[in-house]
């Protein structure tokens, strides 16, 4: 971990991950907001913040807990908008599953939508990187963006309602997520994968405990695999 | 706002979800580790991040929760340009400064 190269990497992840402080600050401080709204105090918003450091399943339960949602419901849906880090968990592991036991589970705290989509496209590009490399690469993207998340909710909940509606603080996460998305359809198959995820999304935002998000999720990914063998087979064939 | 929330399914909720989500999170990579895993569910993995977040991020651009899920041309606008300058640059700064743009000088023109 303290070699030249890994530190390098470290500081590639920070660098990487500045473009997301316009999405985890914003987001941030629009959860200690909200929460406050909700009646939380300090301490509460603090602690859920850092225990549980998932932005998207934290505002669902939050909703939730407001409409005075059955406790049971509060947490199968939270962590059903959640299940997609199980997958960037799985998506990783071919790449840090070499680490030590205590850096997986570092890891493991650590992803979320940002460290994954930036690891995810650094690994698969630079294939010649060593487990400590991409762990210092991992952290690195988190290094900035973690410790950011914390303060914009604690500066959220101080602030309280003062934060003015026209922000559209709402906006930060879809438009950051689409500019990330973006440049990662750079096969047919990446983008029939995202087409039928959103024609999905769409057809079954109707569902229950966001089981719709899981459902274009996996049409999506099978959408991918199956084009891509296709792709593989006429290229064969050719 | 609505009624206030329960103390106790506060922590509940905190607590659970605390396990909960690093459960989630620890699943694979710490319990798989470096064991092979099978070539069919790699390659539905490659597909992994291109289809969970734009499955996430299309219900918040057609129903945002700010307009009480009514379709709103500003954040519809937004989002189209944020992925066309996404697409077309390659690059994801200049994809967020073009969506956050449209985004405010629509809603500026058009509130």
């Amino acid at each position: 971990m303290a070699s030249t190269t890994a530190k390098s990497f470290f500081w590639k992840g920070i660098r990487d991950s500045t473009p997301f402080v316009l999405v985890a600050g914003p987001f941030g401080l629009l959860f200690g907001v909200l929460a406050v709204e909700a009646g939380l105090n300090l301490l509460e918003i603090m602690t859920f913040s850092v225990t549980v450091f998932a932005g998207a399943a934290q505002f669902t339960a939050l909703q939730l807990m407001q409409e005075q949602a059955p406790t049971v419901m509060v947490l199968i849906s939270a962590l059903a908008v959640n299940l997609r880090v199980a997958m960037y968990s799985a998506s990783l592991t071919p790449y840090l599953g070499g680490a030590t036991i205590w850096q997986r589970a570092l890891a493991a705290y650590f992803t979320v939508d940002q460290s994954y989509a930036l690891s995810i496209v650094q690994f698969e590009t630079h294939r010649d990187m060593t487990i400590s490399e991409r762990m210092a690469y991992f952290l690195g993207s988190v290094g900035l963006i973690a410790p950011l998340w914390y303060s914009a909710t604690l500066v959220g909940a101080v602030m309280g309602s003062q934060i003015p509606e026209s922000w559209a603080l709402d906006f930060a996460l879809p438009i950051a997520f689409l500019a990330m998305i973006a440049p990662m359809l750079r096969t047919p198959a990446h983008l029939a994968a995202a087409v039928v995820a959103i024609i999905v999304a769409i057809v079954s935002a109707g569902f229950p405990y966001n089981l719709g998000l899981l459902c274009a999720g996996f049409a999506g990914m099978i959408t991918g695999a199956q084009t891509e063998l296709m792709l593989d087979r006429k290229r064969l064939n050719a | 706002m609505t009624e206030t929330i329960d103390q106790t399914t506060l922590w509940i909720v905190i607590i659970a979800m605390a396990v909960g989500s690093f459960a989630l999170r620890f699943v694979f990579i710490g319990l798989v580790g470096n064991r092979p895993m099978p070539d069919w569910l790699l390659r539905h993995l490659r597909y992994t991040a291109v289809a969970i977040l734009p499955a996430l991020v299309t219900p918040l651009v057609i129903w945002p929760a700010a307009t009480q899920g009514q379709p709103d041309t500003a954040r519809m606008s937004a989002a189209a340009m944020t992925i066309l300058i996404g697409l077309v640059t390659k690059n994801v700064i200049a994809a967020i400064f073009a969506g956050a743009a449209t985004l405010y000088a629509l809603l500026y023109l058009l509130g």
